[in-house]
């Protein structure tokens, strides 16, 4: 019986490991691309838990079926954050690029604030409550089809960079701006572009979370954090490090549950952060430190 | 600029003569503002003096508001003693983030991660510790009296943090004529050709960080001992950091007045939003005005309003001779 | 009295060998060329001997004393000052403050640092310009600014690293003067330098790089003959083109 609690823990990390994962690859290709780090990333996934809720409670739409229209959404939010003030600030030092991004999540949190009141929200979904036995393991359908559908996505966004024309574009642009300027991609639109993609898939992280934890406007801090964790453990800028790393994440957080009280996880996190940034800033997968 | 400290010396006259004209509420505002803009110039002082950008600074409010109130209601100490205590540990924490941070060569983004980190970690380990109130935090009796820190009505308060605040623009602009202070901007402006003229760029970084959580922690006993109420959320959560900010970034960082003319601007919006759209739901809208005002001034006016504020109204005022 | 050493200096990045077993000599009141082919690993030779990187293997003595090891800062403070590349203003600052930051290294008070400061930009012709923001110069000024900085720390070597680099002929001959007057003063300098003209009419010795090795030292109007330095600039086909 001794193994079956680590089990479960382990598997169900691995599971909302996934969602991280993907949380960060939004980070990590704006990094990637920008060379700007995302401070309203959190806020944003935030945005597309409450669209998603929206979405259930006027439309009755699951969140795993308004994934599409979540992203879509939080495409559109993220293409003109960038075009609006992130294309500005390019050029700028990084310490001063960081705040308009905090300032653009304290304007998304406390639009969702203004819109949805500061109560918790946890609504009944349509898969909800259901579990699965594997073997001594009781694993949440929700949580399930939430890892499946975050690896896919993640899958996704990776075939698109490798091996789609605007892929290709968003990768020259990461590389070497001014080259890719000079063969005549336009580069503020890639900018827009890849922005709009890693608010989506934030946004779709926040849409599969919705089943999972209740939403509350003040989330966003943590999981701009959480997606800190995992892309600096991954490597800034590797998007299979972001995958990893939320792995990694996830099954420590959950794993630390046996020695930590569970509102506690987060020290987890934020100690594992403190400790690879000293003693190995690049990462697993040594990205741009 | 004799002009420009005559203008300032009839503005604090102004201020000093105030609560003979304002009610309890009207000075409270006025509480707020100069408590703000006194945070706000404590963080400048590490941020706008030297560069090292901090998001975790409630951390050091915090520490000064949960160690004097904690010395206060178990040991008998006054908060005046008691926050002298926070100010050094306070400063102790900040010496050991500096050292992690500047030692181990984080700068910049990494940086910043590092000092929300901490503040997050902090705020989390107190919210499991029972005598500190965990997660509920903090109710303060309230007995007033001068040693306890606590006073009826608002005037006192109002002096306290008024005192606070000037004292600290003197603070910044002492820096600013000092030897020490100049080399804080230099490693601000070019932190390797500083170390090439000869400057310590480590030990100018850690006098700032030093300086500046201790100054920060004192205003964390101002707020507990004016609040009656602290928890881990108040007083070492990201809203604070984030908060506590804003008026220094839009004010003008690494100049005196900055935090203060940001406070000014700021603070009362929020009142007003507090106040004339009180249905409890509209209460983020300040926020987000502070939020769009951020973000303007990066863009457009990086050096803050302070600067435009000179340049557009200084030859009116002739204030450059 | 030998001013400073190397001795066998390496620095090496992963795998790659930026430089490896240099070894010169500098007397004092010398003005030493060290110049090579881009990428030769001169500006890294700088870091090395400025604390920016830390050295591998080898030595470096200053008047018989190792600065392995030691900050950039302290190795300032021992007499060994630098300009780098790229020049490096503080750009919200005036030109003045500049140099005072320099300034206050050897003047404990403020007044007496003003006053270096000040002397030292009217050396270096900046004297009108002292309240203007360094970011608002033109580059030739700039470069200038960078240099009186450096020198208001009461250096006894300069170490310049392509001070004349993007200066029209005039602004270099200037830069020629004050450097020669700066050597006249008891200042030995150390120049990496690309413009000929300023070398030429500079360097009393000339040390060569390429890829991290010395490949020939001496006066400058042999070195710049030796066939091996010419063949690193200009590569094989012109030697052999030549002959």
């Amino acid at each position: 019986m001794k193994y079956e609690l680590p089990l479960q823990l382990v598997v169900q990390g691995i599971l909302l490991g996934g969602v991280y994962g993907l949380i960060a690859v939004g980070l990590s290709l704006i990094f990637g691309v920008m060379g700007v780090i995302n401070f309203a990333h959190g806020p944003m996934m935030v945005l597309g838990m409450y669209i998603a809720y929206g979405i259930l409670v006027l439309l009755g739409l699951d969140p795993y079926v308004s994934l599409l229209l979540v992203a879509g959404a939080l495409f559109i939010l993220g293409y003109l954050v960038q075009a609006t003030v992130v294309n500005r600030i390019l050029d700028f030092p990084e310490a001063m690029q960081v705040l308009p991004l905090v300032a653009t999540g304290l304007i998304i949190e406390n639009a969702v604030l203004l819109g949805f009141g500061p109560d918790p929200r946890s609504p009944r979904t349509a898969l909800g409550l259901a579990t699965l036995h594997l073997g001594p393991v009781m694993i949440d359908v929700s949580r399930l089809l939430a890892f499946a559908l975050a690896v896919l996505i993640t899958g996704l966004v990776f075939l698109f960079l490798k091996y789609s024309d605007v892929g290709k574009s968003i990768r020259a642009a990461a590389d070497n701006r001014v080259g890719a300027l000079l063969v005549g991609i336009r580069v503020d639109r890639v900018n827009n572009f890849s922005f709009g993609v890693g608010a989506a898939t934030t946004g779709a992280a926040g849409a599969l979370l919705l089943p999972l934890m209740a939403t509350s406007p003040h989330l966003g801090h943590d999981f701009t954090m959480t997606a800190f964790v995992v892309v600096i453990l991954g490597g800034l800028g590797s998007l299979p490090g972001a995958l990893v790393g939320g792995l990694i994440l996830g099954v420590a957080e959950s794993v630390s549950t046996l020695v930590v009280p569970a509102t506690m996880k987060q020290v987890v996190s934020f100690g594992l952060l403190v400790a690879i940034m000293l003693f190995k800033p690049q990462g697993l997968f040594g990205g741009k430190a | 600029m004799k002009r420009l400290y005559v203008i300032l010396g009839s503005a604090l006259v102004v201020l000093l003569l105030l609560p003979l004209v304002l009610d309890k509420y009207l000075l409270g505002i006025f509480v707020m503002i100069f408590f703000y803009a006194y945070l706000g110039q404590s963080w400048n002082l590490l941020t706008g003096y030297t560069g090292h950008i901090s998001l975790g600074h409630a951390l050091y409010v915090g520490i000064g508001a949960y160690t004097s109130t904690y010395l206060a209601m178990n040991h008998n100490i006054s908060p005046w003693i008691g926050m002298w205590v926070g100010g050094l540990l306070a400063m102790l924490v900040g010496l050991v983030i500096g050292f992690l941070g500047f030692r181990f060569g984080l700068r910049g983004v990494y940086f910043v991660i590092l000092t929300i980190s901490f503040a997050e970690i902090s705020r989390l380990v107190v919210s499991h510790i029972p005598s500190l109130g965990g997660f509920a935090g903090i109710f303060l009796d309230f007995k007033p009296s001068f040693w306890n820190f606590q006073f009826r009505g608002n005037v006192a308060y109002y002096y306290l943090s008024l005192g606070f605040m000037v004292a600290s623009v003197a603070v910044a602009r002492l820096l600013e004529l000092s030897r020490a202070g100049r080399f804080m901007v230099a490693v601000r402006e070019d932190e390797d050709a500083a170390e090439a003229l000869g400057v310590n760029a480590f030990k100018y970084s850690m006098i700032g960080i030093a300086l500046s959580a201790f100054m920060t922690s004192l205003g964390g006993t101002f707020y507990a001992n004016y609040i009656f109420y602290i928890n881990p959320n108040s007083v070492l959560g990201m809203g604070l950091s984030i908060e506590l900010i804003l008026r220094p970034i839009i004010g003008g960082m690494g100049t005196a007045l900055g935090p203060v003319l940001g406070s000014f601007l700021l603070t009362p919006l929020s009142e007003i939003s507090r106040a004339y759209l009180a249905r409890g739901g509209l209460e983020g809208l300040h926020l987000i005005l502070y939020g769009v005002l951020a973000i303007l001034v990066v863009l457009f006016m990086r050096e803050g309003i302070l600067v435009y504020l000179k340049k557009a109204i200084g030859p009116l005022l002739r204030l450059e001779p | 009295m030998k001013l400073l050493e190397v001795e066998k200096l390496e620095k090496h990045f992963g795998g790659l060998c930026a430089v490896a077993e240099l070894s010169f000599e500098m007397q004092e009141g010398e003005i030493l060329g060290l110049i090579g082919p881009n990428g030769a690993g001169k500006t890294t030779v700088f870091h090395c001997l400025t604390g920016f990187l830390s050295i591998d293997k080898g030595e470096v003595s200053l008047r018989g004393r190792s600065v392995k090891g030691l900050r950039p800062h302290q190795i300032c403070r021992l007499g060994m000052a630098r300009t780098f590349q790229i020049v490096r203003p503080f750009l919200n600052v005036s030109v003045l403050d500049n140099v005072m930051v320099g300034a206050m290294l050897r003047e404990s008070s403020l007044t007496g640092a003003r006053r270096l400061a000040q002397s030292t930009l009217e050396f270096a012709g900046l004297a009108e310009l002292s309240q203007e923001k360094a970011g608002s110069l033109p580059l030739a000024l700039r470069k200038r600014l960078e240099l009186a900085r450096a020198l208001a720390t009461r250096p006894e070597i300069l170490l310049l690293d392509e001070v004349m680099g993007g200066l029209n002929p005039s602004d270099v001959d200037e830069m020629v003067r004050l450097l020669k007057e700066i050597n006249a003063r008891g200042v030995s300098i150390l120049l990496i330098e690309h413009v000929m003209r300023g070398l030429m009419a500079l360097a009393q010795r000339v040390v060569v790089i390429n890829y991290g090795r010395k490949i020939a030292e001496g006066l400058p109007q042999e070195v710049v003959r030796d066939p091996q330095v010419v063949e690193a600039y200009l590569g094989r086909e012109f030697l052999d083109a030549g002959n």
